[in-house]
């Protein structure tokens, strides 16, 4: 049986990344101030001396074009690692994420492939107001041709990054900076992990709790509190959230014929969406109530902590939600 | 504030007086800032001015009512210089309702449209093209005012200051693109940020006239800005005006600062644009070390009370969590 290891969010990312850098010489990690500053959120801090400049490249505030760069530089044959430092700053990205990296596979017949992996801080919960709160999973879930990857556990953070490098497509890594210091036990010899699959993450008959992200621990969290009352969820994290793994949440509910999906982001036009709609669509007869959703206020994320918990879903809504379901 | 031929700025003695108290208030204010962050009064990013006031205080005396004024995430500085009430800033950063943005938006946030404050951007570079717009609206209207926008050199790198540069200049529009060159971008040093690192050099490559001036020195902020200034009332065109200065302390409060050496900060210290400036106005008997005294006081007593006027605020009910996503008139 292999040993366990207390390991924070982001030393799990960060093993990735050297273990990444050492295993192959293509590889080499872009972004702004990931070199003298040590990563805006600490996470590259030490490798700039590990590995060097060309290894690891600060880069000026340019997101559109280093993003694009590193695409480039995929496309050319490298394995470049591009850091957005958070996903609000994707935005100026976009343009090469989707016109390039998402279709040069398809506009060339196949000839192209696009093996870049892009990482992005994200998430909301440290009062940071609404032009630095952004949740865009949905945004890029919704492109063809990208690969959306969440790492909601710290298995995922010491294992995607991994995956994602055996990619020969685009993929996109969204990584959620309230989890940098929190340790949890890991497998001492874990690695690369299933980048194809959603996870059962707690076995339950009651009900299916689905989400990502910051979701996850939320929700492991609710599903402890509602086991003490006699509830029992279970709880997937889907992951994956392009192209979707369908068949784990639409098993999950031949078994407990009852769902709430959960997801920081804004309701309309969601991750949240695309799963009721699926288990509308396939099934439909399996279920003994509507599925419901805890999702984002659709509000710009307010700076004051109050309005800025109010406008996400917490382990008590979560809780709240379940047990109206359940027991109405 | 007389000019001389040389365009120089000559000051009054109360003149003198107000600029030094403008600059202290910013220095205090983002010292308690900093300590109200420690106590978690304050919360999100906080990016302090420290070090760089007399940019804001220097550029702002050029300015009219009537002009508008754009910036970034470390505009505090920029907002108190303007004339914005410290209590209102203070409240905001707390998150209260009395704030003057109604604690919506934070430090990175400040609006106040009473005073042409157009804000507290945080994305990098995101209030350039909006700048160039407020000036192209001005335009458009026949109005005389100004439109001032500012930036870190880090900006200087995006897209869209190169967009925006060439905007301005091809449709003639009156703004002063003001770059606060602090050397560094978060903790990524000029050197790796720009090819050429002579930024007024790039003015020019888009046919804007440009100036550059030591930006720890407040008459020669004044005298630069006011020449900037003038030149874009009489041409409507735009300018670029490349401020060199120094930011004393972190990027932001969470930054461990391991890109710089201590020593290279210290150097900097010894330009800090306030003793510089209290010498000149001690130098110039325009002021006696009671009255710089004095002025210190006043400063700690606006500050009390800015901090007083914040901890008295409110917090806005949940109930209203999703206000102002719309206007509010055309939804009920
Ligand atoms: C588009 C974008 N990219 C990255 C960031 C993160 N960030 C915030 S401030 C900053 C450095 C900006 O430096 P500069 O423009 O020189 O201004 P300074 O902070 O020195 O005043 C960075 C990288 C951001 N807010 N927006």
């Amino acid at each position: 049986m292999s040993k366990y290891i207390n390991l924070s969010y982001r030393d799990a990312l960060k093993s990735a990344i050297r273990e990444a850098l050492k295993n192959d010489e293509r590889v080499f990690l872009m972004g702004e101030d990931v070199g003298h500053y040590g990563g805006a959120f600490a996470v590259s801090k030490g490798l700039l001396q590990e590995f060097g400049p060309e290894r690891i490249m600060d880069v000026p505030l340019s997101e559109s074009g280093f993003t694009g760069s590193g695409i480039g530089a995929a496309l050319a044959g490298m394995k470049p690692i591009v850091e957005v430092m958070t996903v609000n700053f994707s935005l100026l990205a976009m343009d090469q994420i989707i016109n390039n990296a998402a279709t040069l596979l398809h506009m060339s017949g196949g000839q192209l492939n696009v093996p870049v992996v892009i990482r992005m801080g994200c998430g909301i919960g440290r009062q940071l107001a609404a032009q630095h709160s952004h949740s865009w999973e949905p945004f890029y879930a919704h492109v063809p041709g990208l690969i959306v990857l969440s790492v909601g556990t710290h298995e995922d953070a010491r294992g995607m990054l991994l995956s994602a490098l055996e990619s020969p497509d685009p993929v996109i890594l969204f990584e959620y900076t309230s989890m940098l210091n929190l340790e949890k036990e890991i497998p001492e010899d874990a690695g690369a992990v299933d980048i194809r699959q959603a996870k059962v993450l707690k076995q339950g008959k009651d009900l299916s709790l689905i989400t990502y992200g910051t979701g996850v621990y939320k929700c492991l969290e609710a599903a402890d509190i509602l086991a003490g009352e006699g509830m029992d969820v279970e709880v997937i994290d889907l992951r994956v959230l392009r192209p979707m793994d369908e068949e784990t949440f639409l098993t999950s509910i031949t078994k407990t014929h009852r769902a709430l999906v959960v997801e920081d982001a804004w309701r309309s036009v969601s991750i949240s969406s695309e799963v009721a709609a699926r288990i509308m669509e396939k099934a439909f007869y399996e279920l003994d109530a509507p599925v419901e959703r805890l999702c984002g206020v659709e509000v710009p994320i307010p700076y004051p902590k109050h309005l800025e918990d109010a406008s996400v879903p917490q382990v008590y809504d979560i809780v709240e939600k379940v047990t109206k379901m359940l027991r109405p | 504030m007389k000019k001389t031929a040389s365009n120089k700025p000559k000051i009054s003695a109360e003149e003198g007086k107000r600029l030094l108290h403008q600059m202290l208030l910013i220095r205090r204010f983002e010292e308690k800032s900093a300590e109200e962050y420690t106590k978690s009064k304050i919360r999100g990013f906080l990016h302090l001015y420290v070090g760089e006031e007399a940019v804001a205080v220097g550029v702002t005396q050029s300015l009219k009512e009537e002009d508008y004024i754009l910036s970034t995430y470390r505009e505090h500085g920029h907002a108190l210089a303007r004339g914005m009430d410290p209590g209102e800033i203070m409240a905001e950063m707390f998150g209260k309702l009395e704030g003057c943005s109604m604690g919506r938006g934070g430090s990175m946030h400040l609006f106040d449209s009473k005073i042409n404050f157009f804000g507290g951007n945080a994305i990098v570079c995101g209030h350039l093209p909006m700048a160039v717009g407020m000036a192209l609206a001005s335009k458009k209207q026949g109005k005389k005012n100004v439109t001032c926008c500012f930036f870190g050199e880090g900006a200087a790198a995006e897209g869209e200051f190169h967009e925006s540069m060439n905007l301005a200049a091809l449709w003639n529009v009156p703004v002063l693109f003001l770059c606060e060159n602090n050397l560094y971008a978060m903790g990524t040093a000029l050197k790796y940020t720009h090819s050429e690192q002579k930024l007024e050099k790039k003015g020019p490559a888009y046919g804007i006239e440009t100036g550059s001036v030591n930006g720890m020195d407040l008459m020669a902020v004044m005298e630069a800005s006011q020449k900037a200034v003038d030149y874009i009332r009489k041409t409507g065109k735009p300018y670029f005006l490349v401020c060199y200065t120094y930011r004393f302390r972190a990027h932001s409060m969470f930054d461990a600062e391991l890109y710089r050496e201590k020593a290279e900060v210290e150097k900097w210290k010894k330009e800090d644009p306030i003793p510089k400036f209290s010498e000149y106005l001690l130098k110039e008997k325009m002021i006696s070390a009671e009255e710089i005294q004095e002025i210190e006081g006043k400063v700690e007593r606006e500050i009390e009370k800015a901090i007083e006027f914040a901890e008295n605020g409110t917090w806005e009910d949940v109930k209203d969590l999703t206000r102002f996503v719309y206007t509010e008139s055309q939804r009920s």
